[in-house]
C-alpha cells in the first residue's frame, strides 16, 4: 500500500517529516517499508526552479524543423527565450517552466543551453520529464487561471515522499489514504478532515438509473451488495493534471478521465469500483452469479482466464463480461466512444475472492482489498466520492436513484469494555478517559457506563473488533506499546529446563563435534530419483516416501526417508570446492509415508558421513583414510557414550559395499546401518573422483536415545579387588571371524572375565598360510576377592579348550 | 695395597686425617657420575684403606680403640656427605647437558587435534533454548508433517483466512501440509497439559518461497506462556531479558503494533541496533547498513494469545475468561545472521565447510 504524503497531508498533517509519519504509522501497527521519492527533488531550494509560464510567442526555429523558439513570460517584465521540441507548444499557453539550475526527477540539472544557435533560457516540461503523468507526446498545457511567475509547486504536487506500508490482512480500512489518514489522526491527534466520501453528487435527469440497467445477484452470499449508478453525458479524456498527478505518485498509470477516477477512489477510500460501458452491456442486464466449470473469458489485461465453479462472475445477456472483484472483463470496456458510463461499487466475499485471485494468479489491486473483506457500507460512501468526480471531472450527468441488491447490513457491533480487563491484559492501569479518547479518534463510538465502557464499532472495522481483546489492542496500540512496564509473569511450577532425552541428544551431537565432525542442516526434501540413484530395494522402509504435491522444483519433491542423499549433496559440494577432509554429521527428521492423508512416521536420525582425509599427513605422520573400522570406531564411542549396548550385524543396506556393510543393533532394535558406500552409489552422487568412497552411518536416534534413557547408571565396585590383565594369541583360520574368537573367550570366561579386547591381528610366516593370530586382552575380575594366578590359570585353560573345540583356534605362546 | 693389617695406633688417626683431606681434593676434581662411583669405590669401598682401618680396630691397644673408631667413623660420615653432595652436584649438571642435547623445534606444528563444529543455527538455536529453559520454560517439539487443522484452523485462520496468503504452504493433500510455523505445538501442548504452560518450541518450518531473503526451510523457535494473570507487561519484561541475554546487557526493547491471527493484542519486536548503538548512524556518519538509520532492528513477532486459540482448547483447562498468556516466534536464522553478522540466508544451507568451519 503506497500513501503520498502530500496526499495524507490534505487529510491529515501532524507537521512531522516523511520519516517521522512513517515512524508514528510503524509503531502503530502499520509498518512502513520504505519512503519513495518520486518526482521534482525538493532540496536545496530546487520547487523554486519550478514556475508558471505563459507562452507569448511560439516561432519555427531557423535552423531546425522540429523546434519552436518560444518567447515565456514569468511574471510581470520576466521574459525568456526558451526552445521547445512539442508539437504542441502555441502562443497563449500557460505551461510548467524549468529554469536554468532546476534538477528533474531523474538527476539532470538543467543549463542555459545553446540550441542550433539559439540560447535556450530553460526549458518547458511535459508530464513525464517531472513524473506528473505518463504523457510524452507533447508539453504540459495548464489551466489559464494560473498566475504566470508562480511556483508551480503551488498548484501541483511536483514531488513527493511516498509511503510504501504494509498493512496487515486485517485491516482492508488501511488500503486507502485516507483509511492512513486516519491512523495518522489517531497517534497524532491532529485534526482529520471529513470523509471525502460523506458528500454525494445532484442527480439529475428523469431516467432513474433502475429503468436503464437491470441487475440480479444469484449468490448473494458471494456478493452482498451490488450497487450500481449510471452516468450520462460522459466525456471520456484525459484526466485533470491533479488526478494525474496523484496516480502517478501511487504508480498507478493514468488511462482516462473514468478510470483515473475509480482508481482515485479506490487508493482514498479503499473500494474499489468498475467502470462499465452502459452501451456495451447487453440486455443492458447484469448478473452476478458462480462460473460454471471451465466458463472462460477475457479479461481487461487481454489474457483468457478459465474460471471453476467457486469463481464469480459478473454478466450480461451475452456471457461473462468481468471476474467479480477481481477484474472486468475487455468486452465493456470504457473507450474514447464511451457516453454512458455503469458504475459499479459491490461487496464480495473475502475468502472467496481470496481462493479465485490466488487459483487464477490473479492479484490485483482490488482483489487485494476485496480478500481483506470489505464491508458494504464502503461502496455506497464510494459511490458518492466517484459520483462527485464524474460530475467534476467528466461533466456527466449522474440519473437519478442508486441500483443497490444488498444483503440486509447487520447493525454495529457494540462491545463492553472493562476497566479491569484492560489492566489485567495489559499489565498497566489505563483511565477509562483515555481509552475513550483513543477509541474516539478511531471513530469508535463511546459511552460511559459503570465505570467502564460501552463501545460501538464503526462499519470499516466490523470485521476485525469483535471482541474485548480487540478493544484493548486498539487501545494499546494507539497510546504506545513501549509505554507498557517490563515484568515478568509471577510463576507457579517454575521448574524448567531440557529433559534428559533432549540432554542425551545433545551429548551426541557435542561427541561428534568434538570427534572434529562438522555438523551440516540439509533440506528435508529431495529429489524422487534417490531412490532409485541409492538403488534402495522395494522392501526397503526407506521407499515409503512422501511426495509434495506442490514441490519448489521436481528436484524438492520428496521428503526425505534417510539423511544419506543430503550427506552426499553436502559432500559433493565441498569436494567440488577441493575439500580435502570430509567429516560431518546431520541430525535431522526423516520422514517414512503412511500415505499422503495422514501424519508420517517422523523419526530423528543422526548420520556421519567420512570421506578424503581422516586424519592429514603431518610432517611426522601418514594421513588416514577414514573406511569401515573409522566409522566403527566413531559409531562405538557415540553409543557407548550414551550407554546402550549395541552390536552389528552383518548385511546392510544395497547403496552400501555389499561387504563392508552392517545393520546395527541397539538393545536388540535394528536402528540404522553402518559401511562404505557402494563405489557406483558414490559416482552417481558425484563423488566419483574420491580416492576410496565415503565412509557413513545412520542411525536412529529418537530411538537410541530412548534406550539410553531407560539406563540407570549404578555404582560398581571396581576399585576394592584390582583386575588381572592377561594377553592371549589365538592362532584361527583366516576366514574365522575376530567376533566369533571374542564370543568363544566371552563364554569360557565365565563371570571373572570382565572384558575382552582385540588389540593385535598378525598373519605371516609365524602362523602359516590360511591363518591368523589375534591378541587379545583379558581382564578378569571377582567383587569378592582378589583373584589369584590360580584361579586365572584355571579360567585360561577353559578358554583354551572352548577355542580349540569352538573356533578350531590354538594359543600361540 | 698389600698393606699390613696391624696398623700403628699414632699412625691410625694420622692416616684418616690425610684420607679426608685426600678425598675432598679428590672429589673436587671429580666431572662425571662414573668418576664419583670410583672415588666412592676407593674411599669407601671393602678393600678401601678407611674400611681397613676401621677393621683393624680389635687389634688396636683398648684405650686407643675407641678414638681411633669414633674418628674413623666421623671421617666415614664425612666422606659419605661429600660422595653424596658432589654426587648431586655433577648428576645435575650431567642431566642439564642432556636435556640441553634434547632440545627440539618447538615451531614445528603439533598434532592435529581438530574440533568439529556444531551448525551455527544449533548453536543459536541451543542459546535460545538456554535462555528460556534458564527462565523455568521446557522444550518441546512437534512433528514438521502437520494437519491443516493445527497449522491453521486452530491458530484462529479458517479456510478462506487472507493470512494463509502469507503463508505459502507445501502440501501433500488438502488436509496433510509441511507446519509453515513451530505455531502448531502452541495447541498441541495446551492440549497434552493444563495451564500453567511455559515452554518453547523449537523446529524447522517450510514456506514455499525461495529467493535471496526466503529459504524454503528455515527455523523457528515459538514460546508460550499461559496461567491466569500473565500481561502483556510480561511479555515486555521476558522479552527484554532474552534480549539482554542474546544480544547484550544494554540492550532495549521496542514493541511495535503488529497482526497475527493467533494472537491479540499482536505486537512486533525491535531490539536497538547493536551495530550503531541505536543512533542510526556509522562511524563515518552514513546510514547503518543493519538498522537502515531506524536504530532498531526487527526480531520476532508476538502478542496475548488470542481468545478464539483458548476456544481451540478450552476443554482442556484453558477457559479464556480465565487464563490469558503471551506467545512469541523467532526466526533463529535472522538472530543468527544479526549475532554473527552473516549476510546471506542461504549460506545456512549450503553447507559450505568454509562457512561452517567459521563458528
Amino acid at each position: 500500500m503506497k500513501a503520498p504524503v502530500a496526499w495524507l497531508r490534505e487529510y491529515c498533517d501532524p507537521g512531522l517529516s516523511s520519516e517521522e509519519i512513517g515512524e508514528r504509522l510503524s509503531l502503530s501497527g502499520t509498518e512502513l517499508e520504505r519512503i519513495l521519492r518520486v518526482g521534482v527533488p525538493s532540496t536545496d531550494g530546487n520547487p523554486g526552479f519550478f514556475r508558471i509560464g505563459k507562452v507569448l510567442s511560439a516561432e519555427q526555429h531557423p535552423d531546425a524543423d522540429r523546434l519552436s523558439v518560444c518567447n515565456v513570460q514569468l511574471a510581470g517584465s520576466d521574459t525568456r527565450t526558451i526552445v521547445c521540441g512539442a508539437p504542441n507548444v502555441a502562443a497563449g499557453e500557460t505551461v510548467l517552466v524549468a529554469l536554468p539550475g532546476a534538477v528533474l526527477p531523474d538527476g539532470t540539472k538543467l543549463g542555459r543551453v545553446k540550441l542550433r544557435g539559439v540560447v535556450s533560457d530553460g526549458m518547458i516540461l511535459s508530464e513525464t520529464e517531472v513524473q506528473l503523468g505518463t504523457d510524452s507526446a507533447g508539453i504540459m498545457v495548464l489551466p489559464d487561471s494560473l498566475e504566470a511567475g508562480e511556483e508551480a509547486g503551488r498548484y501541483v504536487t511536483l514531488g513527493d515522499d511516498v509511503l510504501e506500508l504494509e498493512v496487515s490482512p486485517n485491516r482492508p480500512d488501511c488500503m486507502c489514504v485516507y483509511g492512513i489518514a486516519r491512523e495518522l489522526h489517531a497517534v497524532t491527534e491532529s485534526p482529520l478532515a471529513a470523509d471525502p466520501g460523506s458528500e454525494d453528487a445532484p442527480a439529475e435527469g428523469e431516467s432513474e438509473a433502475g429503468h436503464l440497467l437491470a441487475v440480479t445477484v444469484a449468490d448473494p452470499e458471494l456478493c452482498p451488495r451490488f450497487s450500481v449508478r449510471i452516468f450520462t453525458d460522459v466525456e471520456v479524456g484525459p484526466s485533470p493534471l491533479w488526478l494525474k498527478a496523484r496516480l502517478t505518485a501511487i504508480g498507478q498509470r493514468p488511462i482516462n478521465n473514468v478510470v483515473d477516477i475509480t482508481n482515485y477512489v479506490m487508493l482514498l477510500l479503499g473500494q474499489p469500483l468498475h467502470a462499465y460501458d452502459l452501451d456495451r452491456v447487453a440486455g443492458p442486464a447484469l448478473t452476478v452469479r458462480r462460473a460454471h466449470e471451465g466458463e472462460r473469458l477475457v479479461t481487461l489485461d487481454a489474457e483468457h482466464r478459465v474460471l471453476d465453479a467457486e469463481a464469480v462472475l459478473v454478466c450480461d445477456a451475452d456471457g461473462p463480461t468481468g471476474i467479480g472483484g477481481i477484474m472486468g472483463g475487455a468486452r465493456s470496456e470504457v473507450s474514447a466512444d464511451t457516453r454512458r458510463i455503469a458504475m459499479e461499487a459491490a461487496t464480495w466475499s473475502g475468502p472467496n475472492i481470496l481462493e479465485t485471485s490466488t487459483k487464477l494468479g490473479l492479484r490485483t489491486e482490488a482483489s487485494a482489498r476485496f480478500e481483506r473483506q470489505l464491508h458494504p457500507e464502503l461502496a455506497l460512501a464510494a459511490q458518492r466520492l466517484a459520483a462527485r468526480l464524474m460530475v467534476e471531472v467528466s461533466g456527466a450527468r449522474m440519473a437519478p436513484g442508486t441500483i443497490d441488491v444488498a444483503q440486509p447490513v447487520p447493525p454495529a457491533h457494540r462491545i463492553e469494555l472493562r476497566s479491569q480487563r484492560v489492566e489485567g491484559l495489559l499489565g498497566e492501569r489505563i483511565e477509562p478517559a483515555e481509552s475513550t479518547a483513543i477509541l474516539a479518534r478511531l471513530a469508535f463510538g463511546v459511552e460511559p457506563r459503570d465505570g467502564d465502557l460501552d463501545v460501538e464499532v464503526p462499519y470499516f472495522r466490523d470485521g476485525d473488533v469483535r471482541r474485548e481483546a480487540d478493544l484493548i489492542e486498539e487501545v494499546a496500540r494507539i497510546r504506545g506499546l513501549s509505554r507498557l512496564p517490563a515484568t515478568l509473569p509471577s510463576r507457579r511450577h517454575a521448574v524448567g529446563g531440557l529433559t534428559r532425552a533432549q540432554k542425551l541428544r545433545r551429548t551426541a551431537a557435542d561427541l561428534l563435534r568434538g570427534r572434529g565432525l562438522s555438523e551440516v542442516i540439509t533440506f528435508s526434501f529431495i529429489s524422487p530419483q534417490v531412490t532409485a540413484k541409492l538403488r534402495l530395494a522395494p522392501y526397503d522402509a526407506r521407499t515409503r516416501v512422501l511426495m509434495i504435491t506442490n514441490p519448489l522444483s521436481e528436484e524438492h519433491a520428496a521428503m526425505r526417508t534417510t539423511l544419506l542423499p543430503g550427506l552426499l549433496d553436502a559432500a559433493q559440494h565441498n569436494v567440488a570446492r577441493d575439500r580435502r577432509s570430509l567429516r560431518m554429521f546431520e541430525t535431522g527428521r526423516v520422514f517414512l509415508s503412511n500415505g499422503q492423508e495422514v501424519q508420517p512416521e517422523e523419526r530423528l536420525h543422526v548420520g556421519v558421513l567420512l570421506a578424503g582425509e581422516w586424519q592429514p599427513k603431518t610432517w611426522r605422520s601418514e594421513p588416514r583414510r577414514p573406511d569401515f573400522y573409522v566409522v566403527k570406531g566413531l559409531l562405538a564411542g557415540l553409543l557407548e557414550a550414551l550407554g546402550v549396548e549395541w552390536r552389528l550385524v552383518d548385511g546392510g543396506p544395497s547403496f552400501l559395499h555389499p561387504g563392508r556393510a552392517a545393520e546395527v543393533l541397539v538393545e536388540a532394535h535394528d536402528v540404522g546401518y553402518i559401511g562404505e558406500l557402494h563405489p557406483s552409489v558414490a559416482r552417481d552422487f558425484g563423488l566419483g573422483e574420491l580416492e576410496q568412497p565415503p565412509a557413513v552411518f545412520e542411525i536412529d536416534l529418537g530411538q537410541v536415545v530412548a534406550a539410553a534413557e531407560r539406563k540407570e547408571r549404578r555404582y560398581d565396585d571396581l576399585i576394592t579387588y584390582p583386575a588381572v590383565l592377561q594377553d592371549i594369541a589365538v592362532v584361527v583360520d583366516d576366514a574365522v571371524e575376530a567376533q566369533t574368537v571374542a564370543d568363544a573367550v566371552r563364554a569360557a570366561g565365565g563371570p571373572e572375565l570382565r572384558s575382552v579386547q582385540i588389540f593385535d591381528l598378525y598373519r605371516g610366516e609365524q602362523v602359516g598360510p590360511g591363518k591368523k593370530s589375534l591378541a587379545l586382552r583379558l581382564e578378569f575380575r571377582s567383587p569378592e576377592r582378589t583373584l589369584t594366578d590360580e584361579d586365572v590359570a584355571a579360567i585360561r585353560k577353559r578358554i583354551e579348550a572352548r577355542l580349540a573345540s569352538e573356533v578350531g583356534g590354538t594359543l600361540r605362546a | 695395597m698389600a698393606e699390613s693389617p696391624n696398623i700403628e695406633p699414632g699412625q691410625a688417626l694420622e692416616r684418616l686425617d690425610r684420607l679426608a683431606e685426600e678425598a675432598e681434593r679428590v672429589l673436587r676434581e671429580a666431572g662425571s657420575p662414573e668418576e664419583i662411583e670410583q672415588l666412592r669405590v676407593r674411599f669407601l669401598g671393602r678393600k678401601s684403606e678407611l674400611t681397613q682401618i676401621l677393621r683393624s680396630l680389635p687389634s688396636l691397644p683398648p684405650d686407643q680403640r675407641a678414638e681411633v673408631g669414633k674418628r674413623g667413623n666421623e671421617v666415614r660420615q664425612t666422606l659419605e656427605g661429600l660422595i653424596a653432595g658432589h654426587g648431586d652436584t655433577v648428576g645435575a649438571r650431567d642431566l642439564e647437558e642432556r636435556l640441553r642435547r634434547e632440545r627440539i623445534d618447538l615451531t614445528l606444528p603439533g598434532d592435529p587435534f581438530d574440533t568439529g563444529h556444531l551448525h551455527v543455527l544449533t548453536q543459536t538455536r541451543r542459546e535460545i533454548e538456554d535462555v528460556f529453559t534458564g527462565m523455568g520454560y521446557r522444550v518441546v517439539e512437534g512433528p514438521e508433517v502437520e494437519t491443516d487443522y493445527y497449522n491453521f484452523t486452530s491458530l484462529n485462520i479458517p479456510p478462506g483466512h487472507p493470512a494463509r496468503r502469507e503463508h505459502d504452504t507445501f502440501y501433500f493433500s488438502d488436509q496433510l501440509l509441511l507446519r509453515t510455523h513451530t505455531s502448531p505445538m502452541q495447541t498441541r501442548s495446551m492440549e497434552a497439559q493444563p495451564p500453567p504452560i511455559f515452554i518453547v518450541i523449537p523446529g524447522v518450518v517450510y514456506r514455499r518461497d525461495s529467493d535471496a531473503t526466503h529459504t524454503p526451510m528455515f527455523t523457528q523457535v515459538e514460546g508460550l506462556a499461559v496461567d491466569e494473570d500473565i500481561t502483556l507487561a510480561d511479555l515486555h519484561g521476558t522479552l527484554l531479558e532474552f534480549a539482554r541475554a542474546t544480544f547484550g546487557p544494554r540492550q532495549k526493547v521496542r514493541l511495535r503494533a503488529g497482526y497475527f491471527p493467533f494472537t491479540e493484542p499482536s505486537v512486533e519486536v525491535d531490539v536497538s541496533c547493536f551495530a550503531c548503538k541505536a543512533s542510526g548512524r556509522q562511524a563515518d556518519g552514513s546510514l547503518c547498513s543493519l538498522c537502515k538509520g531506524s536504530g532498531w532492528i526487527e526480531i520476532m513477532g508476538a502478542g496475548m494469545v488470542d481468545p478464539n486459540v483458548f476456544e481451540f482448547v478450552r476443554d482442556h483447562g484453558y477457559d479464556p475468561e480465565r487464563v490469558q498468556g503471551f506467545a512469541f516466534g523467532m526466526g533463529v536464522e535472522r538472530i543468527a545472521m544479526l549475532k554473527h553478522g552473516i549476510p546471506d540466508l542461504r549460506l545456512f544451507f549450503e553447507n559450505d565447510l568454509r562457512f561452517l568451519e567459521q563458528f
